[in-house]
Parts: C-alpha cells; sequence; structure tokens
C-alpha cells in the first residue's frame, strides 16, 4: 500500500502541494486529476525521489520513500512512467528494455530474458522492432515502450503520469486498455490524467487536485456523475 | 618525398599525443556535456608524479614505467577530488558556469603546482628505451610507435566498455536523459564520479606518453596542451570517441606540416584557425553528430 501524508512541496518560495494525503490500495487503479498546473505531477515526482518533499511522509508498505536514493525507488517495486515517455531516443528499443532491467545484477540474467519475453509478449510490435532506435517510434509508440521499460523491473505499482497525452483518440483507447491489463495481472496503479472522463472510467478511486490541495475524492464512477468534477472537469 | 614522410611521422607522434589528451575532454563530454578545461592540469599532474616517482622506482628495482600506475592512482585522485569539490556544488547552474568553474580549477592546479614545484622546467628521466625504426632514410622513433599502439588500444577499451558493459551502457543513458536514469535505477552522481575517475585515468597514460616524447616538463604544460587537446576534440567531434583520435591526429600532422613546409612561427594560429573554421562550419566535428536542442 501507497500512502502519501501531509504532503508539502515548495518551489521556491511558491507552496505547489498543500497537506496532501492519498491512499493507494494493493491492486487498485487510483487517479488522480485536475488542471494543468495543479500539481499532479510534482506529487508522483515527490513519491520516487525526483523532488524533494518540504514536510510530510510518503510510505510504500514499510519502507519510507522519501528516505531513500532516488535511483534505489525502483528496486522497492515502484515504477514510475514519467510525462513525456522519456525513452532513450538514442538508443534501440531492446537497449531501452534492458535499460529498464538494470536494476538487476548479474546473476539475475534469467530474470530479465524472462522479463523481456513477457514484454514482447504483451507488445509483439516492440518485439519486430527491438533493433530501431527509439527516437524514430511514433508518440503512441513510445508510450507502450516506457511501459514496457517500466515492466521490466516486474514492479508491484506503476506510477503513470499523463499516458495519453498527445495520442490519436484510438491510440487513447489503447493506452487505457494496456492500463485495465496491466492492473488485472496484480500490478497497483497510480494514473495522473488530464484526460479525466477516460480516468475515471477505468479507476477504482479518485482525487480531484486543485492548484495543491486535495478538493475531492473518492469513488471513481460516483465522481463521474458528480456534477461539480462534470462541470469543472469533463465539459459537460 | 623522405622529408614529407619523416615530417608525416613527426606529425602522428604529436598527434597521437593530443589523441590521447582529447579522449579525457571528449570522454567527460560526452558523458557530463561540461567541457573539463582542468584535463590538461591533470596531465601536469600526472607528469610531476612521474618527474618524483621513476627514480623511487628504479631505487626499488622496478622497471620505470610502473610509476605510471602511481601517477594513474594520483590523477583519479585529483580529477574525482575536482569533480567532488569544485563541480558537484554548481551542477545545474547552467553550462556557463560549469565553464568558468573548469576554468578556475585549471588556474588552481597551474598555480598550486608552482607552489609546489616551482617555475623551472624538470626533465623527466626515460621510461622506456625502444629501438627506432627505419624504413628507407626514414626512422620512426620507437616511443611514437607506442604512444599510437596505447592511444588506438584507449580508443578500442572504451568504444567497446560504452557500448558493452552495463557501465558504460548507464554512462549513454546519463547525457540522454537523467530522470529517465534515475527512474530506472542509475545513481546519476555516481556513474559522473566515475567518468571523471577513468577521464583523469587517462591522463595519467597521456602524461606518461608525452614526457617520454617531450621529457620537460613544467607547471603550465596542461594550459597548452589541454587547449590543442581541445581543438582537436572538437575538430573530431565533440563526445565522440574514434572522433577525438582521428582529431588528434590529424592536428599532430597539421601543426607539423606547417612547420616544415609554411611558417614555422604561425603553426598555432593554424591551430586555433582550425578551432574557428570548425566552429563556424561545422560545430558537430568530423564525427559527431548533430544535437537538436530540446524545446
Amino acid at each position: 500500500m501507497l500512502k502519501v501524508e501531509n504532503l508539502n512541496v515548495h518551489y521556491g518560495v511558491i507552496h505547489a502541494i498543500e497537506d496532501v494525503s492519498i491512499e493507494v490500495n494493493d491492486g487498485e487503479i487510483v487517479t488522480l486529476i485536475g488542471a494543468n498546473g495543479a500539481g499532479k505531477t510534482t506529487i508522483l515526482h515527490t513519491i520516487t525521489g525526483l523532488k524533494k518533499a518540504t514536510s510530510g511522509s510518503v510510505t510504500w508498505d514499510d519502507t519510507n520513500l522519501l528516505a531513500e536514493e532516488p535511483s534505489k525507488i525502483i528496486t522497492h517495486g515502484v515504477a514510475h512512467v514519467p510525462e513525456g515517455r522519456h525513452v532513450f531516443v538514442d538508443m534501440t528499443v531492446r537497449e531501452n528494455l534492458e535499460m529498464g532491467a538494470y536494476m538487476y545484477g548479474r546473476k539475475d540474467k534469467d530474470k530479465v530474458i524472462e522479463r523481456m519475453d513477457h514484454v514482447f509478449e504483451r507488445f509483439p510490435r516492440l518485439k519486430e522492432r527491438q533493433n530501431q532506435l527509439a527516437g524514430t517510434f511514433s508518440g503512441g509508440e513510445q508510450q507502450m515502450l516506457a511501459v514496457g521499460r517500466a515492466l521490466m523491473s516486474d514492479p508491484k505499482i506503476i506510477l503513470m503520469d499523463e499516458p495519453s497525452m498527445g495520442l490519436s483518440p484510438l491510440l487513447v483507447q489503447e493506452i487505457f486498455d494496456i492500463i485495465k491489463e496491466v492492473n488485472k495481472q496484480g500490478i497497483t496503479v497510480l494514473l495522473v490524467e488530464q484526460n479525466a472522463k477516460m480516468a475515471l472510467k477505468v479507476a477504482n478511486r479518485a482525487y480531484v487536485l486543485e492548484t495543491g490541495k486535495i478538493k475531492l475524492s473518492g469513488d471513481a464512477k460516483e465522481l463521474l456523475n458528480n456534477d461539480d468534477v462534470r462541470k469543472a472537469y469533463l465539459g459537460a | 618525398m623522405a622529408k614529407f614522410i619523416q615530417s608525416l611521422a613527426n606529425g602522428l607522434n604529436l598527434g597521437s599525443i593530443y589523441a590521447l589528451t582529447a579522449l579525457g575532454y571528449t570522454m567527460v563530454y560526452g558523458i557530463i556535456r561540461m567541457i573539463n578545461f582542468a584535463h590538461g592540469d591533470f596531465i601536469m599532474v600526472g607528469g610531476f608524479t612521474l618527474f618524483y616517482l621513476i627514480p623511487v622506482m628504479l631505487k626499488m628495482g622496478l622497471p620505470a614505467w610502473f610509476a605510471v600506475f602511481v601517477a594513474i592512482i594520483v590523477c583519479v585522485f585529483v580529477g574525482v577530488m575536482t569533480e567532488q569539490i569544485a563541480y558537484k556544488p554548481v551542477r545545474g547552474q547552467g553550462s556557463t558556469t560549469a565553464l568558468i568553474t573548469a576554468l578556475g580549477m585549471s588556474l588552481v592546479l597551474e598555480n598550486g603546482a608552482l607552489v609546489l614545484f616551482g617555475s623551472a622546467p624538470r626533465n623527466v628521466p626515460p621510461m622506456f628505451n625502444l629501438p627506432a625504426v627505419a624504413i628507407g632514410s626514414v626512422t620512426i622513433p620507437g616511443t611514437t610507435i607506442l604512444t599510437l599502439v596505447i592511444g588506438i588500444v584507449m580508443m578500442l577499451l572504451l568504444t567497446l566498455f560504452i557500448k558493452y558493459t552495463k557501465l558504460g551502457r548507464a554512462m549513454r543513458a546519463v547525457p540522454e536523459d537523467k530522470i529517465a536514469s534515475t527512474l530506472v535505477g542509475i545513481n546519476v552522481n555516481k556513474i559522473i564520479t566515475i567518468t571523471f575517475a577513468i577521464g583523469s585515468g587517462l591522463a595519467a597514460v597521456a602524461s606518461m606518453m608525452y614526457t617520454t616524447s617531450y621529457v620537460s616538463i613544467k607547471n603550465e604544460l596542461g594550459i597548452t596542451l589541454g587547449l590543442k587537446a581541445f581543438v582537436a576534440a572538437v575538430l573530431g567531434g565533440i563526445g565522440s570517441v574514434p572522433g577525438a583520435m582521428i582529431g588528434g591526429l590529424l592536428l599532430g600532422i597539421i601543426e607539423i606540416m606547417v612547420k616544415v613546409y609554411m611558417l614555422p612561427g604561425t603553426y598555432e594560429a593554424v591551430t586555433y584557425l582550425i578551432l574557428i573554421l570548425v566552429l563556424l562550419v561545422r560545430p558537430s566535428g568530423l564525427m559527431g553528430k548533430k544535437v537538436n536542442e530540446k524545446v
């Protein structure tokens, strides 16, 4: 279980995250929705150590993630697919996936092969084009590669930041199908999305973030029918 | 004809020293995107280490070139300390800050050596006794061949290391994307420190070849050699390991040819003219790839 408690984050004098508390139970899909600049990405960055918190706590099972060296977070089963995919554009697809398994040592060779097979099975297109440079991929393909790379570490939870950004409606549907499928395999998902409608449809629970504070939270289907949410985020 | 071939051999000798030095520049630039102007001064540090340690080695009954291993340790230590004390605190504050810090470190090392060792040139005792190779009327000194071979071996080892080892792959990942690197479990600071350690170790090897060919060292040797090697690295394409090798050899040959066939006093002007031309016409150099600025 991922537990964020009374989290505060500053950028200089700007109080970006104010007393945010979030819980993600094992096996859930939880989504964090809100307008641009509400602080969604900052929360994910703080969880995986890319941004330092001012106060508060982030615990994953029994580990205090805020005290961890950022590069060690992944060894606790916490993978993060960042906004804008961040694939290694000058590396091949295969090399990108191997980077996803960076945390494994020499003796875990079999594990890496097993993970690679697993990812290739789910994304046959990555297998077909494993020797192609990731930089030549389209946005949708890069997103799949970014998810594939995260799966290489055999994570227990995946934090996904705007996976549907900049994709065509068809690909958006595909990405959300992938999220559902990943979750069915037992991986917990914390999803940050601007596409609130799609996010609320796949999620179990949701938090609505407004200028750094949690405004609303609850069952995702209920929020989907909440008038305030509909007006503010669903354009209806 | 014999004069030309002799000049070519001399050019290769000078060029292979530039190439070894440029390897260190390009290695650090390729991974950290920073021009380490103190790299030449690491070579000076290596030179003085050799000067003081070769007699010790001989006294202990060891071959003189064993001193190189100590020089590697000293250079790695100085390089890593430079990175930790001077470069790390200003990381992330822009490339101009990093550049000025590197220039500052270069002056610190150069003047530190002045205080410690004085300004008089010292002669480093010979480490190798290699026979010259005579081809017709042309003689190629053994050290030229050794320097070339060491340069090529270093280039190949570095290329294979970066391409095929896990650490090498992490070294390619870090300059591409620090966020993604951290998220997959790479300790970015550790990789940068290791890069400096390797670059400084290369400086020690370069100092061995420099002192073998030119014997005399003084505290200022790093500045000139460093600037030349910087030109070589830019000519070859900064960040490219084979580029550093080719740029170094080319620059050495050009300098000697200008000395022999044109006005001898102008060769340094030609060197810096090359730098200006490369930056104007093809800033990515001979082997470098174009870098697109991310928007």
